[in-house]
């Protein structure tokens, strides 16, 4: 823990680029996934940074990695597999969609699916009523609405 | 002595904000006129006393007061003018005293253009307003006293946050808590309308103005915010789905729901209990906004209070708020009755599925946002939602928004046809095919993203166009006769789709390259030659500079000359990245200066970022034609309305 708080410090004191010229891989198409599963990968002792933007050194730890497993011939899931099985599932910016986690994904569609058939059972009935029973206004209330509206 | 009286003002406005939470809302409830009218006096009081507070705490700054802790924890005497000023909503206690200065604002603005309130809701809405005001002004007495002394004076102070001194983040506070503050304008209205038990369309005209005023501030606020982020992180990142973005973020789409949905309310007499629940959870979602800042409970970038104790208490703030007032909603809510018939094809059905479209966005982010906490406290795991999660479950609902807005936007209230519809938009929808096949080819080989975001920014501005063009029936000299809410609609839609345009171009066509850069030899990136002419070492008036001139030129043409900065502040000692930015219509060279290599070379990134631009120029475009809207003839006439009334009112006391 300690490491990693003076890693944090260091990353802190001096002002590097995140993702350092030599580390960038010579074939175009490699770097370019490296770079794609860089967006999915969390710096674990940054705030909320992705390894590319961030400076620490884990950071830098974790692009090295990506990079040697891509050049390795893995695919871009194995590559992602790999680092949560060293670092945890913390690392992952998009959380496995098994499990409890199905809630965080599923939650916003059903309710969506839920609200689309609300909605529509809800204009339908309206389009039904002929003559809605509404209060009817005061003739004072009613003189003032008319005078908004028309002013 | 300035910094007491201060202290005391605030500890008086508590007292008065008190009155006021009471006051009017026994007198309406009694029918007692005199009771009632305290309201008006009182906000303007609250208002005037937390203001002295406030000027009080500036007074502090700008003459680098460190005898108050404050002070001393977040100013130094070599920061400039402007950054002592913004200083004094650079941190927490400082900031929640900018968000009960807004919000008694709010309360005091209601007072005086309220004229032409009916005096009960009045009374009622003040009433309210005063008692958010009584929960944050106790948050700040008992929790955040901004006016704390130190017992020894220190000489000098620690500085603020270099990356906090900018102009671009001086003014993001304000504009975000005018915004998120102003909701509760709202949020009063709604609670104030079901403790009457009546929602009308004269209640959705008072509303509306507020709502948008508050839409407005948080449109500017985000964008500033995002704007900054682009210039000052040194990658050009524009959003990073933070806890804390997400936090103005939900806000906003609710706003904007709630704007959509109380059309239909003034207009048409329906959707009146849905715009009530949106107005309670626009400004719910604001104070969990709020809690998530200020209480440090998700870590990240901005949060720099992380006090248990404030976080219980506002977390206290939020369930009596809004507990209370959904239990007040489920008890009143069947009180109101919709009035309007329409067919299932209409202007209202249009609305309702923003409203599902926007709300269920909302939801997303919410779900998102709080996951790795709900995740940690229940399950025990750690676990990160960020951008990806986001970008792929978010996106779809704002592409359905956009495909149905033009169609929306054109359908007649009551019963709109299909094929009468599709006649004047049908070209439009030709021509945004268009337009996106020629971005296709021109930029083939990039995601599919590029094509869904050209094609939809094109159907929303060319749809707009056939609206408008509709509108003014086929005819030039009538454009301009349009009522301002017509234009206001128009350019607001207009930004919207010039904001998706910036995003999906953006991030389809981004270039990034990264290289050890020689001191005056050029290199390539894309069609641009790039060349570090020199770096030298400058001084600033707190910090140190490492600067160098670099050269853009294409073809043998110089684009321009400009100064990528690194930045140590010595005081604070922390570095931070000043990127050049060679700005243009159709995007930014985006140059930033890394370190010094053994053999004297320099790392260099260059990024070009097609359409960077349109994402903020969309975003004022929305809030442009919200002050459009906002500035129509209806919401003027009102204060006509309220000085005849006025001048009556003198008439009968002489």
């Amino acid at each position: 823990m300690r490491a990693l708080v003076f890693i944090f410090l260091m990353a802190l004191s001096s002002p590097a680029l995140a993702v350092l010229p030599d580390e960038v891989l010579h074939d175009p198409s490699l770097e370019a996934r490296a770079r794609q599963i860089s967006q999915l990968l969390r710096c674990p002792v940054c705030q909320g940074e992705n390894i590319d933007d961030s400076n620490a050194g884990v950071a830098r730890d974790l692009r090295l990695m990506v990079r040697a497993r891509v050049l390795a011939g893995d695919s871009n899931q194995e590559v992602l597999d790999y680092i949560s099985a060293r670092y945890g599932e913390y690392v992952l910016f998009s959380p496995q969609a098994r499990g409890i986690n199905l809630v965080l994904y599923l939650t916003a569609p059903i309710i969506f699916v839920i609200s689309l058939l609300g909605a529509f059972f809800y204009l339908r009935r309206r389009r039904g009523e002929a003559h809605p029973g509404a209060s009817e206004l005061s003739a004072a209330e009613r003189a003032r609405l008319k005078a908004l509206l028309e002013d | 002595m300035i910094a007491e009286l201060g202290h005391f003002a605030l500890i008086l406005a508590f007292f008065v904000a008190a009155i006021q939470s009471i006051v009017p809302l026994l007198g309406a409830q009694k029918n007692w006129m005199g009771w009632m009218a305290v309201g008006q006096p009182a906000a303007t009081a609250q208002f005037l006393l937390i203001a002295i507070a406030f000027a009080a705490l500036t007074h502090a700054f700008v003459t680098s007061d460190f005898s108050v802790a404050l002070v001393y924890e977040n100013s130094h005497t070599d920061k400039p003018m402007l950054y002592k000023i913004s200083g004094v909503w650079g941190n927490h206690e400082g900031s929640m005293l900018l968000w009960v200065l807004i919000l008694s604002l709010f309360g005091a603005a209601a007072a005086w253009f309220g004229g032409n309130l009916p005096p009960r809701l009045k009374a009622r809405v003040l009433s309210i307003q005063g008692l958010i005001g009584v929960a944050f002004l106790a948050f700040i007495l008992f929790t955040s006293n901004p006016f704390t002394r130190m017992a020894d004076v220190a000489m000098n102070g620690r500085g603020l946050n270099p990356l906090l001194q900018d102009p671009g983040l001086a003014f993001h506070p304000p504009f975000l808590y005018l915004g998120y503050v102003g909701l509760s304008m709202s949020f009063s209205f709604a609670l104030a309308a079901l403790i009457e038990g009546r929602v009308d369309a004269a209640w959705a005209r008072w509303v509306r103005p507020w709502t948008l005023a508050a839409w407005i501030f948080l449109t500017i606020g985000i964008a500033l915010g995002s704007w900054w982020a682009y210039y000052e992180l040194g990658w050009g990142g524009f959003w990073f789905w933070d806890p804390v973005e997400n936090a103005s973020f939900m806000p906003w789409l609710l706003a904007a729901a709630l704007l959509h949905s109380a059309i239909v309310v003034e207009k048409r007499e329906a959707l009146k209990s849905w715009t009530i629940l949106l107005a309670i959870l626009a400004f719910g979602f604001s104070l969990i906004g709020t809690f998530i800042v200020r209480s440090g409970v998700i870590t990240s970038v901005h949060s720099f209070a992380n006090d248990p104790e404030r976080g219980v208490f506002i977390l206290a703030i939020l369930a009596v708020f809004v507990g209370g007032a959904l239990c007040l909603y489920a008890v009143r809510a069947s009180a109101m009755q919709a009035r309007g018939v329409f067919s299932l094809f209409s202007r209202e059905s249009a609305l309702v599925l923003n409203n599902i479209l926007l709300a269920v966005g909302a939801l997303v982010v919410f779900v998102g946002t709080i996951w790795p906490l709900v995740a940690e406290m229940f399950w025990d795991r750690k676990l990160s939602v960020g951008a990806p999660f986001f970008n792929k479950s978010f996106t779809p609902f704002i592409v359905a928004l956009a495909l149905i807005l033009p169609v929306g936007a054109f359908v007649p209230w009551k019963r709109g046809r299909l094929d009468r519809l599709m006649r004047p938009l049908l070209p439009a929808f030709g021509l945004a095919l268009v337009i996106a096949g020629l971005v296709w080819t021109v930029w083939s080989g990039r995601t599919i993203m590029a094509l869904i975001a050209s094609f939809l920014g094109a159907w929303i501005i060319l749809g707009v166009l056939a609206e408008l063009w509709q509108r003014a029936g086929r005819r030039v000299s009538r454009l301009r006769r349009l009522p301002r809410a017509d234009w206001g609609k128009a350019v607001a839609h207009a930004g919207f789709g010039v904001t998706i345009i910036g995003v999906g171009l953006l991030l389809a066509g981004q270039v990034e390259d990264i290289r050890v850069a020689k001191i005056g030899q050029p290199f390539d990136v894309g069609q641009y030659q790039i060349t570090l002419e020199n770096v030298e070492q400058t001084e600033g008036p707190n910090y140190t500079s490492t600067m160098g001139l670099m050269r853009i030129s294409r073809g043998g043409d110089l684009i321009g000359m400009v100064h990528p900065e690194k930045r140590i502040y010595p005081v604070e000692g922390m570095p931070t990245t000043e990127a050049a930015i060679k700005s243009g219509f159709f995007g930014d060279i985006y140059l930033v200066i890394g370190d010094q290599q053994a053999n004297g070379d320099w790392a260099v990134r260059t990024y070009l970022k097609p359409f960077a631009d349109w994402i903020w120029g969309g975003a004022l475009l929305m809030a442009l034609g919200g002050a459009l809207s906002l500035s129509d003839r209806r919401y003027r006439v009102s204060a006509v309305g309220r000085k005849r009334a006025g001048a009556r009112k003198t008439l009968v006391r002489e």
